[in-house]
């Protein structure tokens, strides 16, 4: 199974998932986020079709409190 | 000329009306409740958030910032605190505008210094290249040298907003000449952002002239954050009307009565 690392950290996900499928084991449906994958945005129309292999570096972040 | 008026007095940022000249940030409130409370009270209608990375693992139902303040009643700022070069800042703007569905105005803050939290120039100078290249709305801090407010002005920056003092430091208006300088030569909307610690701070700014203040830890360490938000929403009110007012003259050590001299009794 790919081994990917998220937000620095390794996680496990089964073969051939999409971001879409990573969002719904994260619990992050329907909150706002946004995701970088290997350095370049995955905008949101194309979290269903980007398929996720071994090695690959995401970035999943949220806005929170800050001045 | 007429008296100013009162409430045709806005701000405008990149085309946009906004009644409220006091921005505030989202940062080191005890809970969202409290956040929610303080801004409704400070009638800011810009706030400011920071962009990182989610908790792995957390609570589904842990709450989230934005459900306490919708981007359909807010405007939502996204910064870039805790970034210390150009790169850094673009990529987490970039990450900011998928988050926020696209919109495009943003705070580049560059920082120089994790003692001082002085802003880094010459990288805020190259990120707001980019970013105006790469068609996003920059609000920017900065020093409070108008030379580099110009620059930054001249690159196409929305607005420029120099420290009044170190961020979080609460010691205010330290350099007003500079500040007037800036405005002076301004033709994009000026914020005081940072080092306001009380009220009458945010008074002196405005009747300096500044557009607008942005302020975070004035309101969010005060004792009472929501009184606190009340005020800071008056003075900033005050200042602006003591501004368009325009104050009297001073008289250095030259006393003038306000009662008549004539008809005394004695």
């Amino acid at each position: 199974m790919p081994v990917l690392q998220i937000n620095g950290k390794p996680q496990t996900v089964p073969p051939d998932s999409s971001v879409e499928n990573l969002i719904a084991t994260l619990n992050l449906e329907g909150k706002r986020f946004a995701i970088e994958l290997n350095g370049e945005i995955v905008p949101k129309s194309r979290h269903a079709l980007t398929t996720l292999n071994q090695g690959d570096k995401l970035e999943v972040v949220i806005a929170v409190g800050g001045g | 000329m007429g008296t100013p008026e009162k409430s045709s007095d806005s701000l405008v940022i990149a085309g946009k009306v906004y009644r409220s000249r006091l921005l505030v940030g989202t940062g080191k409130y005890r809970d969202f409740a409290e956040t929610r409370a303080a801004i409704d009270a400070s009638g800011a209608q810009i706030v400011t958030v920071a962009i990182r990375r989610v908790n792995i693992g957390q609570n589904a139902n842990e709450p989230n910032l934005l459900d306490s303040l919708p981007p359909s009643q807010f405007t939502i700022l996204p910064n870039t605190a805790g970034c210390y070069n150009a790169k850094d800042a673009v990529r987490t703007l970039r990450l900011a505008r998928e988050l926020l569905d696209g919109r495009v105005l943003v705070k580049l803050e560059v920082l120089a210094d994790e003692a001082t939290l002085f802003p880094n120039m010459p990288e805020t100078l190259i990120a707001a290249k980019e970013l105006v290249a790469d068609g996003f709305q920059v609000m920017v801090y900065c020093s409070d040298d108008p030379i580099q407010a110009k620059a930054l002005e001249e690159i196409g920056c929305v607005a420029v907003m120099p420290l009044a003092s170190l961020i979080g430091s609460g010691m205010g208006i330290l350099n007003p000449w500079n500040l007037e300088i800036i405005l002076d030569r301004a033709k994009v909307p000026v914020l005081v952002d940072a080092g306001i610690g009380t009220a009458s701070d945010a008074a002196i700014a405005m009747e300096l002239g500044c557009d607008g203040v942005l302020m975070n830890t004035a309101i969010a360490k005060a004792k009472h954050p929501v009184l606190m938000a009340s005020a800071m929403k008056k003075a900033v009110e005050a200042g602006r009307e003591a501004f368009l007012a325009g104050r009297m003259p001073k008289k250095i050590y030259q006393a003038s009565p306000s009662s008549p001299t004539e008809g005394k009794i004695a």
